[in-house]
């Protein structure tokens, strides 16, 4: 799939921009601050819902607008259509498909499709499991829009539970209601949690393959979905990438089995999560753990190899989605930078396959010239496209 | 701002929900032209709704005596009740003609953020019910066969139906049942959304 036109309204530092792009390499070339990052943010918004770079959207409306719109008309096989969203900090967004409302925003999830890579991706090497999981629960989304109810659905239970579980200290004895949630924490747990297992199995070959071509000097590394239920990893170690996480018998026979071992854990740590008032067993305090050779790779990865590894996860990402059809758009952005000569003209070629990559940089000479495509200039809130290099 | 008593209404009226300020000022101008009479009936019919209303001892729902017009009905089928959250769910339970038992409204769902659990509910009285006890007015109830479980199909409405269950399943000889989840009538199949086809393909029934 391709962005054919982005319109973006209060958004971020722009009062207005309108840009046409075309298959193949885009480039948006500006010095610092002139707002390059926002209009590929834009794009991965409407793929998300959500900001790569903040986790509130009160930043994406422009200073003293009331809302932020961003539209875009994306082609999949030839077909087009426009989606458009209307975001009001603090208020539901609204989105339309073709000009028409559709009821819930999420309705929009699937239509437009991405992968982005950015400086904050360091932390999905660097950060908290919370990243990685995150990253997780983001390419489900990717894959079936469903997902985000399935997520959606888990952390309601859980906010719900931790919320019991606060109060049961004082209420000691009664712990009928507690079963009740117990219940509903174990499957609607068990659900996501075997959707990652799978994800994960499928995307880690894609990681090792895409780390080895970006770094092809470097040890292996390898992906691994880890629960802190001694049950459910020993389930996770034995997934094979085989499965569709769309819902096929072999996912509801994994969720099953999930269910049961993590009901058994929340069992057993009853009396600890009582006296600590959290919720300690589920597929929130899961992680996906990154390997560098023999070791893990958190603590140990330079920080080229974190780049690397970071990099690897985000083009893994990508070859899962395009292995199972519409293909993403990439979006790198200010990544080139960063990388040494040898890894940017690897990046470059790996990028060069994708049906439309969009690619923003400060310096033009960064970019390696196997990106030839258009360059757009962005100055002083202006854009300057149609230069071909 | 306006002055005095009609800056005061559009205050008061801006607090009800589904109310924003600009609602709030067509109402209350609407209120200030209004005929005298219709002002003195809202009037009246405010005042009651705090002191005239009391909840049925039976089932909870809103009633103008002791005993609501369902609960005192001898034609309805006691043997037979229907579980709610809240009385606009008996409401559109009622709309449906369908249904020709009786009501336990609970007051609400299990909602541990809200600071509801079973305490809060009406569910020790749905068990004195079900139990077979005799209520405060010294008759003596039928026994009841079947608890229709109708809570909202969402997380805290499935968590009460879930803890329900697991206390009613206790009586012998008791039937518990629960509302079909599936798709609405009149709707187009390729409309709905996941979870609701997804439930309604689990709970597909026999067509033969």
């Amino acid at each position: 799939m391709y962005v054919r036109e982005l319109s973006v309204t209060d958004f971020r530092s722009w009062a207005q921009a309108d840009l046409t792009f075309s298959p193949g390499v885009s480039v948006l070339v500006g010095a610092n601050g002139q707002g390059k990052t926002n209009l590929v943010e834009a794009v991965g918004y409407l793929a998300t819902l959500g900001s790569h770079r903040v986790s509130s959207d009160a930043p994406l409306v422009r200073r003293g607008a009331a809302a932020a719109q961003v539209r875009a008309t994306v082609v999949n096989d030839g077909r087009e259509l426009t989606v458009q969203v209307e975001i009001q900090p603090g208020k539901a967004n609204r989105a339309r498909v073709n000009r028409s409302p559709v009821t819930r925003a999420r309705d929009i999830l699937g239509i437009v499709r991405t992968v982005v890579f950015a400086p904050e991706d360091l932390a999905l090497v660097r950060g908290d499991p919370g990243e990685r999981r995150g990253f997780l629960d983001e390419l489900l989304v990717a894959r079936a829009p469903r997902w985000a109810g399935v997520r959606a659905d888990y952390e309601k239970v859980l906010r719900q539970r931790s919320a019991l579980l606060k109060t049961a200290r004082h209420a000691r004895g009664d712990t009928s209601t507690l079963e009740v949630w117990d219940a509903h924490l174990a499957r609607a747990g068990a659900a996501l949690t075997a959707g990652r297992i799978q994800l994960a199995a499928a995307l880690a070959p894609h990681v090792t393959a895409a780390y080895a071509a970006v770094a092809p000097e470097s040890v292996p590394v390898g992906a691994r979905y880890r629960s802190k239920v001694a049950a459910v990893d020993e389930l996770a170690g034995t997934a094979d990438g085989q499965d569709d996480v769309t819902g096929g018998a072999a996912h509801a026979e994994l969720a099953a089995a999930v269910e049961v071992a993590l009901l058994e854990e929340i069992g057993r740590r009853r009396d600890q999560e009582i006296e600590r008032g959290v919720c300690l067993v589920g597929p929130h305090r899961d992680e996906l753990d990154l390997s560098l050779g023999e070791g893990p790779a958190k603590g140990f990865a330079s920080h080229g190899e974190s780049w690397a590894l970071a990099l690897a996860l985000r083009l893994g990402g990508f070859e899962l989605l395009r292995e199972e059809g519409s293909e993403p758009i990439l979006v790198l952005d200010d990544v080139f930078a960063e990388l040494d000569a040898r890894r940017r003209d690897a990046l470059a070629r790996t990028a060069a396959r994708a049906e439309q990559v969009l690619v923003t940089a400060a310096v033009d000479d960064d970019v390696p010239s196997v990106l030839n495509g258009t360059r757009y200039v962005i100055e002083a809130g202006t854009v300057r496209d149609g230069v071909a290099s | 701002m306006f002055e005095g008593p009609v800056q005061d209404l559009i205050d008061e009226l801006g607090r009800l929900p589904g109310i924003g300020p600009k609602s709030a000022q067509r109402l209350a101008f609407h209120l200030l032209g209004a005929e005298e009479a219709d002002i003195t009936r809202l009037q009246d019919a405010l005042a009651k709704v705090k002191a005239g209303v009391v909840f049925c001892e039976v089932c909870g729902n809103v009633s103008e005596k002791q005993r609501c017009r369902i609960c005192a009905d001898a034609r309805r089928d006691a043997t037979l009740v229907c579980v709610v959250e809240e009385p606009k769910d008996v409401m559109a339970v009622e709309r449906t003609r369908e249904f020709r038992g009786r009501y336990h409204v609970l007051g609400g769902a299990l909602d541990p953020m809200g600071g509801i659990g079973p305490d809060q509910l009406r569910v020790r009285e749905l068990l004195r019910r079900i139990g077979g006890q005799q209520t405060e007015g010294g008759e003596q109830e039928p026994e009841i066969a079947e608890v229709i479980l109708a809570m909202d199909p969402n997380t805290e409405g499935e968590a009460t139906a879930t803890y329900l269950v697991r206390l009613l399943r206790d009586f012998p000889g008791l039937a518990v049942t629960k509302l079909a989840s599936g798709l609405p009538m009149g709707g187009d199949l390729e409309f709905a959304d996941e979870l609701t086809l997804g439930r309604a393909l689990a709970g597909r029934r026999g067509a033969l």
